[in-house]
């Protein structure tokens, strides 16, 4: 109980301190995540609209594929991807091993499915109830792709929000992929790990708090969407 | 309204429609022409709105044919169709117009003022920026009503617009249709309500178990239907 209560107090003192080394790190962990989720969205929104409003063969092996895949265990995406980028492995020649790079492909690849496979299920929903009108006035593909993720823009900032969360959370991928190397592909998750063993918990402690801030911010950022769409109920 | 030339007449010929083995309109034949308001008459399940989808390009008929007096494309742009359930954008109630005026291909600096224009027809001026979804039943058909209007179509469908509406809220949808029709709009109504069929109907088409079994001036089929059904129905003794 001691040792906890030290630990809070030294994890605070660092949090205060804007330590370097800790800035660096946590700063590290951000832009990695959050450069995943936008490449994520970039390739999820469409995927999952397209899966959501054609009909081609195998559409439901790819819609089961995709909400599978939104449960990949990130170790798994990590070996994968460390297979690949592997100086043997087929995309060896371009060195992206035990860098930030491999991380954001990983953690891109976690995040993904889950991006696809929600934007299909909200887009199918709100065909239902639009797609007459759409077809009433002739609405051409690409026209009717916007208006459903236009409007359905409150259910997938909640989407992007949960993808967030998964990815800044995980460690399994970014450890395999990124090595924890320090001051290069050490982030929150791996460097808390790496802490913890060595004992030094004030420092993993309070790393773990940033996390929990941000996990905090995140999720306080979809119910302050939620409770507002349900507000303006309808725009929902 | 187009400046150029209306695309009716539109001639529908022997048309059929079959779903899992059940012949839900069976040799449908009839023309509408420009300016009579011609009012789809019939009890329900008689396969009014599966016609109007039909007609309208929603559904692909088994056989027969649906032409316009225009090229496909053309046909397309210049009609518009008000379902009895409204579909509302989630958005607001004058950017529900612009939004069908975008996809329309309206330039986007004409898409305000004719949305507006619409809105003050519809009586929903005050309510432009409300949600649309916040919007009361009667308010909702109104600005469908709207929406289709500020397209301009040559012909506007209108399936039971006042289905699950009150009277007050009825009559103010059945006196827009009736701006619509003084406007040169040929308006081709489905109701099963016989009081709403007289108060709008120039001409009647009488549909039944998917046949259409009389068609022709309102007037006429009120005072004398020629077939036992339509008799039926006029004495509100046919309830399905
Ligand atoms: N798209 C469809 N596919 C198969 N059956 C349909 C479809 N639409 C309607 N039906 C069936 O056709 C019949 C007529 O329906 P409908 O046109 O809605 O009647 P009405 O509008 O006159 O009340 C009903 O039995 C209905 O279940
Ligand atoms: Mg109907």
């Amino acid at each position: 109980m001691d040792t906890f209560v030290t630990a809070f107090a030294e994890a605070g003192a660092l949090l205060v301190s804007f330590d370097l080394g800790f800035l660096s790190i946590v700063g590290l962990s951000m832009r990695i995540s959050l450069t995943a989720v936008v490449l994520a969205c970039l390739i999820g929104f469409p995927l999952g609209a397209i899966v959501a409003l054609t009909h081609f063969p195998g559409r439901g092996a790819v819609t089961l594929l995709l909400n599978t895949f939104m449960g990949l265990p990130p170790v798994v995406v990590g070996l994968i991807v460390f297979l690949l980028l592997s100086r043997a492995g087929p995309l060896g020649v371009l060195g992206l091993l035990f860098t930030p790079a491999a991380m954001i492909i990983a953690q891109t690849i976690l995040v993904t499915p889950i991006i696809a496979a929600l934007t299909r299920q909200i887009t199918s929903d709100l065909w239902i109830e639009y797609g007459e009108h759409l077809r009433s006035l002739n609405a051409s593909p690409l026209g009717t792709v916007v208006t459903l993720i236009a409007d359905a823009r409150y259910s997938l900032a909640t989407v992007v929000l949960a993808g967030f969360g998964r990815a800044i959370a995980e460690v399994g991928a970014v450890m395999i992929v990124g090595g924890n190397i320090d001051h290069a592909t050490r982030v929150m998750t791996t460097a808390i790990a790496l802490e913890t063993s060595k004992g030094n918990l004030s420092t993993a402690l309070g790393l773990g708090i940033v996390l929990m801030a941000l996990a905090l911010a995140a999720n306080a950022a979809v119910q302050l969407i939620n409770s507002r769409a349900q507000r303006r109920a309808a725009l929902a | 309204m187009s400046s150029t030339v209306s695309i009716l007449p539109l001639r529908v010929q022997h048309l059929a429609f079959e779903a899992n083995g059940t012949q839900l309109l069976d040799d449908v034949g009839f023309t509408l022409e420009a300016g009579r308001r011609t009012v789809l008459l019939g009890p329900n399940g008689a396969g009014k709105s599966l016609l109007l989808r039909l007609c309208h390009g929603l559904l692909r008929p088994t056989s027969g044919k649906i032409q316009w007096s225009a090229g496909a494309q053309r046909a397309t742009r210049q009609q518009a169709m008000v379902f009895q359930r409204p579909v509302m954008l989630r958005r607001s109630t004058i950017s529900n117009i612009t939004h069908a005026l975008a996809v329309r291909g309206v330039a986007r600096e004409k898409r305000k003022a004719r949305a507006e224009s619409a809105l003050e027809i519809a009586g929903l001026a005050e309510l432009a920026r409300r949600p649309a979804r916040l919007l009361s039943g009667g308010e909702q058909q109104r600005l469908a009503l709207a929406r289709a209007w500020a397209t301009e179509p040559d012909i506007l469908f209108l399936d039971e617009p006042c289905a699950s509406l009150d009277p007050a809220a009825t009559h103010y949808v059945e006196a827009l249709i009736e701006g619509f029709h003084a406007d040169g709009t040929k308006i081709f109504m489905a109701t099963h309500d016989l009081m709403q069929a007289r108060r709008i109907g120039d001409e009647i088409l009488f549909l039944h178990k998917g046949r259409l079994l009389e068609s022709g001036d309102a007037t006429a089929f009120f005072v004398q239907p020629k077939t036992k059904e339509g008799r039926a129905f006029i004495a509100g003794e046919l309830l399905w």
